[in-house]
């Protein structure tokens, strides 16, 4: 589904990511650990075409396609999902409204009617239940005063409705408690399926004892460092990122 | 380049693409302004002698005052010995139907949804015989004028009621008011009255057969609404068609009364030509709009969308003499290309338990300049009285500007008065968000603004309102690419 071939992205100048590889197929789940500065978000927010990150070297299919050619509202109609680290403030914009525009927007790149409301309404209060969504959540203004917990469980609400193929979830379990940290990972483990891929950007093992990866890489420096099962997870936790330093580059999973 | 930069690129080259067609055979006086030509005008208009008097005390007067220079606004002088006072417009019709009209302009009106008739009247095409103004006018007037409200052209109110229009014209206004006001009582060319009677809710919003009407009002417009009572009406004035005019200056005053337990909701849309994208030909909108609360718990309530002229110089206002009375003001202001608004509300309270609320949203794109500007005066009897300010700007790009001029004037120590404001830019950030959910740059940054503006939507009546977020991304459709 998709492949990263030798990759470098910089931000504001600075070459972050120096050339990495990565292979994920339909139905995997990917977890992207490492320490800070590593590169892990510069990967995610690259993936998904923000500005301020320039690729400057290596390719991106992505079923098929040259995802890097692609504006970031393509990338979304055509199933790239990114849940933000730091979800944005939209003021005075309701929340489900937000959405059904989004949705609407992606069935009518697929030749799907759109959506009405009330067949919106019915499909969207199916989906708060599953991340335990209060009502009130759904009309207000997007993430407008949202707890930081309430900004990650909209991400995946909105990951949810959504419903893409290729999902990146940019440290989604920072700012979480661990009751938000279950909710999430029950929400992002139903949403599991075989043609769906997930990337888990993420800093902690913690949040892979719940969203349990096949497959962990270590990022380090703008390169993967070290590949490996889920096992590499616990491994980490127990001795830290500093092992790996200095690590042979260019490891494939 | 980047998005936002790209999006403000386009927004200042952004030009004005509708136009009318119509054709203006009019019976025009030469330019210059004395007090011939006023009495000219009036005799033209067939006035009783007491209005004559009056617009020669405001010619007078307006001879002595000078021209404001305290906003933040900037234009060429004036030269109103250059313009012509008067004109009677009679509308010929250049095209003969729809299908003449560019396609452009219809898919203007099309989005903006506005009813086939009018469009035709809005394009300067031939009506049908079955509809024309003065039928539709008539049957609005037959419905009305069964409840005992009085609505119609302000010359008509001189010959059929002259002993209203002379009780409150000037009133609320008065004709020494300030330079602009003063001009527009010598010289006004026409304009709406309307009379709500004793304990009568008007059933309908006094819209489109003004929008009609409208037409024909000229650079002066002068309003008049009374509610007396226990009364209720909503108006609405504009329309968010766009408005092309010769006349470069317009001058308008409207005067609101409101008695006992009346209540007037005013709304406008503005949508008149800004000019070229240097800002040459736009529209200068001078306007003098007040609204008196006379009597005990009367509410009035003005509600504004302006978004074209490329001067905008109005402050709707509120004098709250009745106890308990109540002051609003919601406005959304834009201003894009070249475009001026200096903008905003006075609340003057006067009578006990008075409340005012004033909820400001300016948009500025482009070199846009935006300006608030509202006084806040509580008198010395105005016991409890309360206010409640909010001014927010939305910036698009950097080479815009907002600002913000809230003046406070309490004699009353009771008095409580809060004053909020927020300058925000459409971030990047922003539109990268909607974007990566699937939405286009140009749809992101159409769902900001309405968000940014929803509280001033909310207040205007149900199809006003769908028109104003339609006009919104209309204007700001094509800014991105």
């Amino acid at each position: 589904m998709l492949e990263i071939t030798d990759l470098k992205v910089q931000a504001a100048g600075n070459e972050i990511l120096h050339g990495l590889n990565l292979s994920v197929k339909a139905g995997e789940v990917h977890a992207i650990m490492g320490p800070n500065g590593s590169g892990k978000s510069t990967l995610a927010r690259a993936l998904s075409g923000h500005p301020e990150y320039q690729v400057t070297a290596g390719a991106v299919r992505y079923l098929g396609e040259d995802l890097l050619a692609m504006a970031p509202e393509d990338r979304a109609r055509a199933g790239v999902f990114m849940a933000f680290q730091y979800p944005v403030e939209i003021a005075g914009v309701n929340n489900s409204y937000f959405l059904k525009a989004a949705l609407n927007a992606l069935r009518k790149h697929r030749g799907e009617p759109e959506l009405d409301a009330m067949e919106f309404m019915t499909l969207v209060r199916e989906k708060a239940k599953l991340l335990e969504l209060d009502a009130s959540m759904l009309n207000r203004p997007v993430n407008e005063g949202f707890s930081g917990g309430e900004k990650k469980r909209n991400e995946i609400f909105h990951m949810a409705v959504l419903e893409p193929k290729l999902a990146i979830l940019d440290e989604t379990d920072s700012g979480l408690d661990i009751d938000a940290l279950k909710i999430v990972a029950h929400g992002v483990n139903a949403l599991r399926s075989p043609d769906r891929a997930i990337i888990v950007v993420t800093h902690y093992q913690r949040l892979l004892n719940y969203i349990v990866p096949d497959f962990v890489h270590v990022l380090s420096d703008g390169r993967i460092v070290k590949s490996g099962g889920k096992e590499l997870a616990l491994e980490l936790e127990d001795k830290g990122y500093g092992w790996l330093e200095g690590e042979p580059t260019g490891a494939k999973a | 380049m980047t998005t936002a930069q790209k999006t403000i690129e386009d927004l200042a080259n952004r030009e004005y693409k509708y136009g009318f067609f119509t054709d203006v055979e009019a019976d025009t006086v030469a330019p210059g302004l004395d007090e011939d030509v006023i009495r000219l005008i009036s005799a033209k208009k067939e006035e009783p002698e007491w209005l004559l008097e009056w617009r020669l005390k405001a010619y007078r007067a307006w001879l002595g005052m000078t021209e404001p220079t305290w906003h933040n606004v900037h234009y060429p002088p004036i030269d109103y010995q250059a313009i012509s006072y008067y004109s009677a417009p009679k509308k010929k019709p250049v095209l003969n139907s729809l299908d003449e009209v560019d396609p452009e302009v219809r898919s203007t009106f099309a989005k903006l949804g506005i009813p086939l008739e009018e469009q035709k009247l809005l394009a300067g095409v031939a009506v049908d015989a079955v509809f024309d103004s003065v039928s539709v006018a008539t049957t609005f007037r037959v419905k009305l004028a069964s409840l005992g409200i009085i609505f119609c052209s302000f010359s008509e109110a001189v010959r059929e009621h002259p002993d209203l229009v002379r009780e409150y014209l000037g009133s609320v206004v008065p004709y020494s008011d300030n330079f602009f006001a003063a001009l527009n009582a010598a010289v006004f060319s026409d304009g709406s009255f309307a009379y709500i009677p004793k304990g009568v809710r008007c059933p309908m919003e006094l819209s489109t057969y003004f929008r009609i009407n409208a037409m024909n009002t000229g650079q002066f417009e002068r309003t008049l609404i009374v509610a007396a009572e226990g009364a209720s009406v909503s108006y609405l004035e504009g329309c968010t068609a766009p408005m092309r005019d010769e006349n470069q200056l317009h001058a308008a005053v409207v005067e609101l009364v409101a008695m006992d337990d009346a209540t007037i909701k005013y709304s406008t849309i503005q949508n008149w030509y800004p000019g070229d994208k240097d800002g040459k030909g736009g529209i200068y909108n001078f306007v003098t709009k007040r609204g008196k609360c006379q009597g005990r718990n009367s509410k009035i309530t003005w509600t504004q969308v302006e978004t074209g002229s490329a001067i905008t110089w109005k402050y709707p206002s509120c004098l709250l003499i009745g106890d308990n009375s109540v002051g609003e003001f919601y406005s959304v202001a834009t201003t894009n290309g070249r475009q001026q608004a200096d903008t905003g509300t006075k609340m003057i309270h006067i009578g006990r338990n008075t409340k005012s609320t004033i909820v400001s949203k300016g948009i500025s794109a482009g070199h846009g300049q935006n300006t608030y500007r509202g006084l806040v005066r509580v008198g010395k009897k105005a016991q409890g009285a309360r206010n409640y300010s909010q001014c927010d700007s939305l910036l698009i790009g950097d080479k815009c500007g907002a600002h913000t001029f809230p003046y406070l004037d309490i004699k009353n120590t009771s008095a409580k008065v809060e004053h909020e404001a927020s300058t925000s830019k459409i971030g990047e950030d922003q539109i990268f968000y909607c974007r990566q959910r699937g939405l286009s740059t140009e749809d992101a940054v159409n769902l900001i603004v309405s968000g940014f503006c929803k509280e001033v939507f909310r207040e205007l009546p149900m199809e006003f309102a769908v028109e104003a977020q339609k006009l919104l991304s209309v204007s700001l459709e094509g800014s991105v690419g």
